[in-house]
């Protein structure tokens, strides 16, 4: 069994009783079929009650989890005569965050996303999902190419945040950033963006600035991580259970926020104990949002999308 | 990521003021200069040159003609959206102390003015505020600035001074970053001229906004700018980081800057530089 997180453990128990029986039956050791029905069912709702039930420290485990679905098995689940498309144009390809054209059944898009890899060697190849300067670069011509194109943005976010490095710095990641949501402010196409791991601050909302943001259930999104925030605010990395709380970083907090438009199901056990219903779930959601955008004008696109970002946030007057 | 761990200097700073009222130290060249040299001098090192941070009015009292500064949205302030508490207690706390202490409702001022005649829109960030960051209220403020210039067709100048995004504001922190940029991206629709003042500091999540995106981005001397914070950097890459690292020479060496500015010459080149605009 690969690493199953703490509360998990009820469920990784009941699955293994399960998988004993299935085999014991198999061998022919006796009729086990209403026992085993019994002790599935049971398993599936422990599996709700604790997922339902997850706390936002909880939450950053799952969005984390080594066996959550990445890019990869999204493009090959979701979509189909995907085409990717690589460089910036200006410093290189970066694999960290990758895009090409893609078709959602016959709507076609331009996907883009960050891109995290699935073992370590992956990973190192992909930097772990965290994108340099030429990967916002890439990302914004491929969405002035689908602006040229008339086809929509699909943007896929999940990843821990834009990459801190001496040679990112020099490239001005703080620059390559700052240019993408200033460009896709003014993008004349509809755009769609779902976080569905890991939202990581500037380096989340660099590919993030949407008409319609969506978030898988247990994805979380933040300005910074519950570490991060915790060994600043509280002096203490140990407080990063505390920092989650505060920081509001759910999918539902964000949806009461004002932060998010939808908040996409996953299975009962997240996605990664089942792939596939989570594709089709994005999948739907994805085609429901396109389809809402796609009749609308540039000109109100654009000014719908101002109008989103200019409400975003609360103060006093 | 990043940007929050570059803590402020507030405390080191306190313990200076509490050194001595008469006399500062240059924390460039470590010359200890008197006081009100030092602020004759524009809070300028006049030993070595090192640009010391001006809160907003001085910045303004330095920059627009005398009498022109029109304040606007002062009102808007803080508050507290996430009831958030960290380990010194709610941010709501924190947040009136900042206001006490500044006489300032939130880490950006804004309104109009005349910079030698030429009317322009200004926000001038204060890093005395929660170390200038960006909270709801600063970007409530400057995308309202950015509206009033787009509306009237008058230049708009940032000065930035902030450590990036308010962490006690999460998420609506990080969407100003989005707001803001969305504000000053329509004044291209019209031709507005928009010119990102960077000082120091000028990092994260406002290096990676609005002050990278001016259609002239112009530097203080010596500013630390960049997106990151050097720690985490270090810790990432496992290397120290050359001395000059995200500093104004090190940020215009890279191309992302137009030019640096001494502060005493900041009013003519921007005047300059807005002489070249053809309404």
């Amino acid at each position: 069994m690969e690493r199953e997180l703490e509360f998990e453990k009820p469920v990784v128990e009941l699955e293994r009783a399960i998988e004993k029986l299935k085999n014991s039956a198999a061998e022919n050791k006796g009729d086990f079929g209403p026992h085993i029905e019994e002790l599935e069912k049971k398993c599936e709702e422990r599996k709700r009650e604790i997922y339902d039930a997850l706390s936002p420290w909880q939450t950053v485990q799952v969005a984390r989890h080594p066996k959550r679905p990445v890019l990869h098995d999204y493009i090959s689940l979701i979509f189909k005569d995907f085409v990717e498309l690589h460089g910036d144009r200006c410093f290189g390809d970066d694999r960290a965050l990758i895009g090409g054209f893609a078709k959602l059944d016959a709507q076609k898009v331009m996907l883009v996303g960050h891109s995290k890899g699935k073992n370590i060697d992956e990973n190192v190849r992909r930097n772990f999902g965290m994108a340099k300067p030429e990967g916002y670069r890439k990302a914004l011509r491929l969405m002035r190419l689908a602006e040229k194109f008339n086809v929509p943005v699909v943007s896929f976010i999940d990843t821990s945040g834009a990459y801190p490095g001496l040679d990112a710095e020099q490239r001005g990641q703080a620059e390559a950033i700052a240019r993408n949501l200033t460009e896709m402010a003014k993008l004349e196409i509809p755009v769609v963006a779902i976080v569905t791991g890991e939202g990581g601050s500037g380096g989340a909302l660099g590919i993030g600035v949407a008409d319609s943001v969506l978030m898988l259930a247990n994805a979380v999104y933040s300005v910074i991580s519950p570490e991060g925030c915790a060994s600043i605010l509280w002096r203490d990395a140990s407080y990063s259970a505390q920092a989650a709380e505060s920081l509001k970083i759910t999918a539902k907090s964000l949806l009461s926020l004002g932060v998010i438009d939808e908040i996409v199901k996953e299975p009962a056990g997240g996605a990664h104990s089942n792939h596939q219903a989570t594709a089709n779930a994005i999948k739907s959601a994805l085609l429901k949002h396109l389809k809402k955008l796609i009749p609308l004008s540039p000109q109100k696109l654009i000014q719908r999308r101002f109008e989103k970002f200019s409400e975003m946030g609360k103060f006093t007057k | 990521m990043g940007w929050f761990t570059k803590k402020s200097k507030e405390p080191s700073g306190k313990k200076q003021h509490h050194h001595d009222e008469i006399w500062i130290r240059c924390q460039s060249c470590s010359a200890h200069i008197f006081k009100q040299d030092f602020l004759n001098n524009i809070s300028v090192c006049p030993k070595c040159g090192w640009h010391g941070k001006l809160n907003a009015y001085e910045r303004i009292g330095i920059t627009l003609d005398s009498g022109t500064f029109r304040e606007m949205f002062e009102t808007v302030r803080p508050c507290d959206p996430l009831r958030f508490v960290d380990g010194k207690g709610p941010y709501s706390e924190k947040a009136e102390q900042a206001r006490a202490k500044t006489k300032l409702n939130e880490s950006v001022v804004t309104g109009t003015g005349k910079i030698n005649g030429l009317e322009v829109v200004v926000g001038v960030m204060d890093f005395r505020f929660l170390g200038g960051s960006l909270g709801s209220g600063t970007g409530e403020k400057i995308l309202q600035a950015a509206n009033y210039a787009y509306d009237h067709r008058i230049p708009y100048i940032i000065f930035s001074a902030s450590g990036g995004a308010r962490m006690h504001e999460g998420i609506l922190s990080l969407m100003q970053m989005a707001k803001t940029c969305a504000g000053v991206a329509r004044l291209d629709e019209r031709r507005v001229p928009f010119i990102s003042v960077l000082t120091d500091p000028t990092t994260g999540g406002v290096s990676a906004s609005f002050a990278m995106v001016g259609d002239v981005n112009i530097a203080e001397p010596g500013a630390l700018i960049g997106f990151a914070g050097r720690r985490v950097i270090e810790q990432t890459i496992k290397q120290k980081l050359p001395e000059d690292f995200q500093t104004a020479e090190f940020v215009l060496e890279h191309g992302f800057l137009d030019a640096i500015v001494h502060r005493r010459d900041m009013k003519g080149a921007l005047h300059l530089i807005l002489s070249y605009y053809n309404r």
